[in-house]
């Protein structure tokens, strides 16, 4: 047993020597692998959900995948049609005198031939149109919305015909535990009193929204695997939900604290004013951040350490690969609930410090 | 070695502070909950408030240099 764990330990030293000679060997003829191409798009929204990949009996390469819905609102005109119009690209679709092309899983107005305009940094200078299409993040997003209805609809209804102190079955199990460690051990000790109940339905639903969608980006194949709590316009969202949520229903005192700092210096207050001002806004841009940047750095982390076997070119760093895509992978689960909780119990803390009485 | 990335030094220096910062929390924590295992809970909330707020400043750094990088 000792030795095999000694050969073991030597294998897993030897793999990178084995497979770089390998890539030498190999980097000859076969093209590069592009892997930051391959990260950006799997991060990235897309208009069509891919499931699979292969290479048939003649040696071509079919993808297979689903398209999605592409809902476009120009010039007054409603246009409803499926991605699969584009060809990928290729084909131009009229709508109201001009045309719609998808160029890098974008949608851009062109003329007629389907032109591009660049600016020096090889940036696309086309207009948009307004574009409310269900893409491959809000498919993943609605998906978790309605897993969540489900789920919820029924545990609800179950309390509703047992009544709320029979003793748990079935989901409930699962969800009562969940319910009420949010209740008593993040919304109740910071906001006080009868107040925390109020707050309770949008903290708990932030608290599952952001876990599911985490759980379904997770899932590699084809219903999950989508980005979208990496989104930053997701977490924008609902950043600005706790925005309004904290200064809406702000106390006077809160208030006073920020515009009129009591029981200091007058030239204190004109420094502290401006920086209370700014703190306002600072941490729901840091919620924001906080959650795009932990979920899209695991996503990156997980298909970097899945590419090394194609940048390495070789099959032997496969076990490598896909032990430590492994390790990142289960504590991503970790990271999935713990970027929710930390999400909810800062919303609650800041939401505490706006409507709570001074003591 | 052509074209150092000055980006990824930068990253480098990032990561090492937030880490000495949530280390140091994580040891303030662990020892104050090994005097009071009553109040762990607090400390354990505080601890991730603290190490949040950390993380908060560590992720402004990121972006700037991944922006500018």
């Amino acid at each position: 047993m000792n030795a095999v764990k000694k050969l073991i330990f030597l294998w897993l030293f030897l793999i990178p020597v084995v497979a770089y000679a390998e890539s030498e060997a190999a980097a000859k003829d076969a093209p590069k692998f592009d892997v930051t191409g391959m990260i950006m798009h799997h991060i990235g929204d897309a208009y069509v959900f891919h499931m699979v990949s292969f290479t048939n009996g003649r040696g071509e390469k079919v993808h297979v995948s689903l398209p999605l819905p592409v809902i476009i609102w120009h010039r007054g005109q409603l246009q409803v049609f499926l991605s699969s119009r584009f060809e990928g690209g290729k084909t131009l679709v009229a709508a109201g005198g001009d045309y719609l092309k998808l160029y890098h899983e974008k949608v851009y107005l062109t003329d007629a031939e389907g032109t591009i305009h660049y600016d020096d940094a090889h940036n696309v200078l086309n207009a948009k149109p307004l574009n409310f299409s269900i893409t491959k993040n809000v498919a993943s997003m609605l998906l978790a919305s309605l897993l969540m209805a489900m789920v919820f609809i029924s545990v609800a209804r179950v309390y509703s015909r047992r009544g709320g102190l029979s003793v748990p079955k079935g989901l409930q199990l699962l969800v009562e535990p969940i319910v009420l460690y949010v209740r008593d051990d993040i919304v109740r000790t910071q906001i006080d009193g009868h107040k925390a109940d109020r707050f309770m339905p949008f903290l708990l639903t932030i608290f599952f929204f952001i876990w599911f969608n985490n759980l379904l980006g997770l899932i590699p194949f084809f219903p999950g695997g989508a980005n979208m709590s990496g989104n930053i316009s997701f977490t924008f969202t609902l950043a600005v939900f706790t925005f309004f949520a904290t200064n809406l229903f702000g106390s006077r005192h809160y208030y006073k604290e920020i515009f009129w700092p009591p029981g200091i210096p007058i030239y204190v207050k004109l420094i502290l004013i401006p920086i209370e001002i700014i703190g306002l806004f600072t941490k729901p841009f840091a919620l924001m951040l906080r959650l795009f940047a932990n979920i899209t750095a695991g996503h990156i982390i997980v298909l970097s350490l899945a590419s090394i076997i194609f940048v390495l070119h070789s099959i032997s760093v496969a076990p490598l690969s896909i032990f430590l895509s492994l390790i990142i992978y289960s504590l991503e689960f970790l990271v999935a609930l713990l970027q929710a909780y930390i999400f909810t119990l800062l919303s609650a803390l800041f939401i505490g410090l706006a409507v709570n009485e001074h003591h | 070695m052509e074209g150092i990335n000055l980006t990824v030094i930068g990253l480098g220096i990032i990561v090492f502070g937030a880490a000495y910062g949530i280390g140091s929390i994580g040891k303030a924590a662990m020892e104050a909950m090994a005097r009071q295992p009553e109040i762990s809970s607090k400390i354990q909330t505080a601890m991730i408030v603290v190490a949040a707020l950390i993380e908060g400043a560590t992720l402004f750094a990121i972006v700037v240099a991944w922006l500018n990088g």
